[in-house]
């Protein structure tokens, strides 16, 4: 059954609107999802009848709001195929679920000369983290290089993997949206003893995530690319690595005990859950589970791939050899993020006459400075589709880059 | 609500299409200076050469938007002549042309090579301080409707803010040069 565009728009308030007087097109959310009414719904209501502090009051509310606090949880661990709850932290984005894996893990196994392979398109989130242990304690970068089409140069893998510790990967990368090779990636790193991290923030919000099949160690996503609110994100980690990790942040909820001279850890997860979590975000996030499971992840994927298909084939129809569009040109190999280059205008410039008629799409570096260099621009412009999103918005871009050359040639 | 037009005005497109002292001079005598806007990745490079507190010859370099490349056009062809204290007193015009926005969006003021050095007295000893008023901004005053698209201020003012750091250079540079 194949997604009804019209029917999901009507969940998202936000698009029935005029922007500069035109109908709004909102190709940004590979930055941030927009949020159905589902999602909205769902904290407002906790707010209105159950919300109090999690893990503290044992009054009906307190009990009800810590109910629904974990069962955001379980719903989450069935989203990503967990074998358990106690896999499941949450954080405020996926920028703090690798920043924890590189405080905790990374701080206890990675000294001087120890070695961390990423690739050249990594978000500066999963790039920044060990370039901090870099430079605190001397670990040693890798990098996997990506070719012409936007695919990482796996000929050289084996060699680069060799005592190396970690790898560090992304599932589909945010500028050019190419999907990794990840669970062939992992079973090379695996058989060079190094554990797998992978940032999934483009992946979850349109693919069926299973971390077994994956077989990454680590896997983060972010809850607001994906309908959900912003404030909250995930870490998963099979069981035996949490246990063995120290804990993160210090406070409250991540205790079994304090003392005035010491303290016992709590049990997982909550073990890296320090202070009042986002509890309504949380609540959010596993609405935004249910409402991508009640439309079903195969359909959402299938739809990306159909308007990725339908927004390759009609801009270079209409813009010939004007449009340059980044990554992979196969609609199955890579997800609803298009990065392009459009003549020499620049994407500030592109971005500006395409707001004037209501048409969202981001300038700029997208966090990943050294895959532009690679690719030899400064900037990119950048349109990525949702559920939400249909044919004619791809046309609504595709007439405002020819006003955008009526203007600037 | 503001229009594209008053943002892309005719002159502005035209520095755009057709940059005034583009490309490079030789260091030194030069002083090179980069500014880089973290923001959207656009880079301005200034080659300054500042000689008798006057600013002999500049160009420009790097590559940006068509905002941040015009505003550096028009720049070039305002300051190259003039005093440094001229040349101080122009940035400080054009800054407040663009500011009200600007310092709301800055909070503290990131300028202060510029205005710093622009506003005490004397100029960081460029010459007698130019009063602002009495600057001329001809062709940049189109740059004003800039002001009403916040994010790009920072475009308009990238290399205003590298020219400033120039001038500093320039003349810290004579003055520990033997002469
Ligand atoms: C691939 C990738 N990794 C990490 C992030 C960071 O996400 P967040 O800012 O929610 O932590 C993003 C989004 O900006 C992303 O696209």
């Amino acid at each position: 059954m194949a997604l009804d565009v019209e029917l999901v728009k009507k969940d998202f308030a936000i698009l029935d609107q005029l922007v500069h007087g035109h109908r709004i097109v909102y190709l940004d959310s590979a930055s941030s999802s927009q949020k159905p009414a589902a999602v909205l719904d769902a904290m407002q209501h906790l707010y209105e009848t159950t919300y109090a502090n999690v893990h503290r009051g044992v009054y009906a509310i307190a009990e009800e709001s810590t109910r629904l606090y974990e069962e955001a949880r379980t719903k989450v661990a069935a989203f990503l195929g967990a074998a358990s709850t106690r896999e499941v932290i949450f954080t405020k984005n996926v920028t703090e679920a690798i920043n924890l894996v590189a405080y905790t893990w990374g701080r206890t196994n990675l000294g001087p000369g120890d070695a961390v392979l990423l690739t050249e398109m990594e978000h500066h989130a999963n790039l920044v983290p060990w370039l901090q242990l870099k430079a605190e304690r001397g670990i040693e970068l890798r990098y996997l290089g990506v070719d012409g089409e936007g695919q990482l140069i796996l000929d050289d893998l084996e060699q680069l993997v060799d005592g190396v510790k970690l790898v560090g990967l992304t599932l589909v990368s945010n500028v050019l949206g190419t999907l990794n090779p990840v669970a062939e990636v992992a079973r090379v790193a695996h058989a060079a003893g190094a554990l797998v991290l992978v940032d999934g923030a483009q992946y979850t919000p349109h693919f069926t995530t299973r971390v077994a099949e994956l077989g990454c160690d680590f896997y983060g996503f972010t809850a607001h690319k994906m309908l959900g609110p912003t404030g909250i994100g995930c870490l998963w980690a099979r069981e035996s690595l949490l246990e063995e990790m120290p804990i993160f942040l210090g406070g409250g909820e991540m205790i079994r005990d304090v003392r005035l001279d010491g303290f016992t850890a709590n049990e997982l997860p909550w073990k890296f859950e320090a202070g009042t979590p986002p509890i309504a975000e949380a609540v959010g996030l596993g609405a935004a589970v249910d409402y991508l499971l009640a439309i079903g992840m195969a359909d959402v994927r299938a739809h990306e791939i159909e308007l990725t298909r339908y927004a390759l084939e009609s801009l270079h129809e209409r813009h010939g050899d004007d449009i340059r569009i980044f990554g992979p040109s196969d609609p199955e190999k890579r997800g609803g993020v298009l990065s392009f280059a459009y003549k020499d205008i620049h994407p500030h410039d592109i971005s500006q006459v395409l707001d004037e008629v209501g048409v969202c799409v981001r300038a700029g570096h997208h966090c990943a400075k050294p895959l532009m260099r690679r690719l030899g621009v400064g900037a990119t412009a950048r349109a990525s589709f949702y559920l939400y999103n249909d044919e004619a918005d791809v046309d609504a871009l595709s007439s405002a880059l020819t006003s955008a050359d009526r203007l600037f040639s | 609500m503001p229009g594209l037009e008053d943002l892309y005005r005719e002159i502005i497109l035209d520095h755009y299409r057709n940059p005034r002292n583009r490309g490079e001079l030789p260091t030194p005598p030069a002083v090179r200076v980069e500014g880089f806007n973290p923001l959207c990745g656009d880079e301005i490079v200034v080659f300054l050469d500042v000689a008798d507190d006057r600013v002999q010859d500049l160009r420009i370099g790097g590559q940006g938007c068509s905002i941040s490349q015009s505003s550096a056009s028009m720049m070039s062809a305002a300051v190259k002549g003039k005093t440094v204290a001229e040349a101080r007193a122009t940035i400080r015009a054009f800054k407040s042309l663009m500011s009200i926005h600007e310092q709301r969006l800055d909070g503290a003021d990131d300028d202060g090579g510029a205005s710093g050095g622009a506003s005490g007295a004397g100029g960081g000893g460029g010459g007698p301080a130019v009063p602002e008023a009495a600057v001329k901004l001809g062709d940049l005053e189109a740059l004003q409707g800039v002001v009403r698209f916040p994010v790009r201020i920072k475009c308009a003012t990238l290399s205003w803010n590298t020219l400033a750091q120039g001038l500093d250079e320039a003349q810290e540079a004579s003055a520990t040069s033997p002469s």
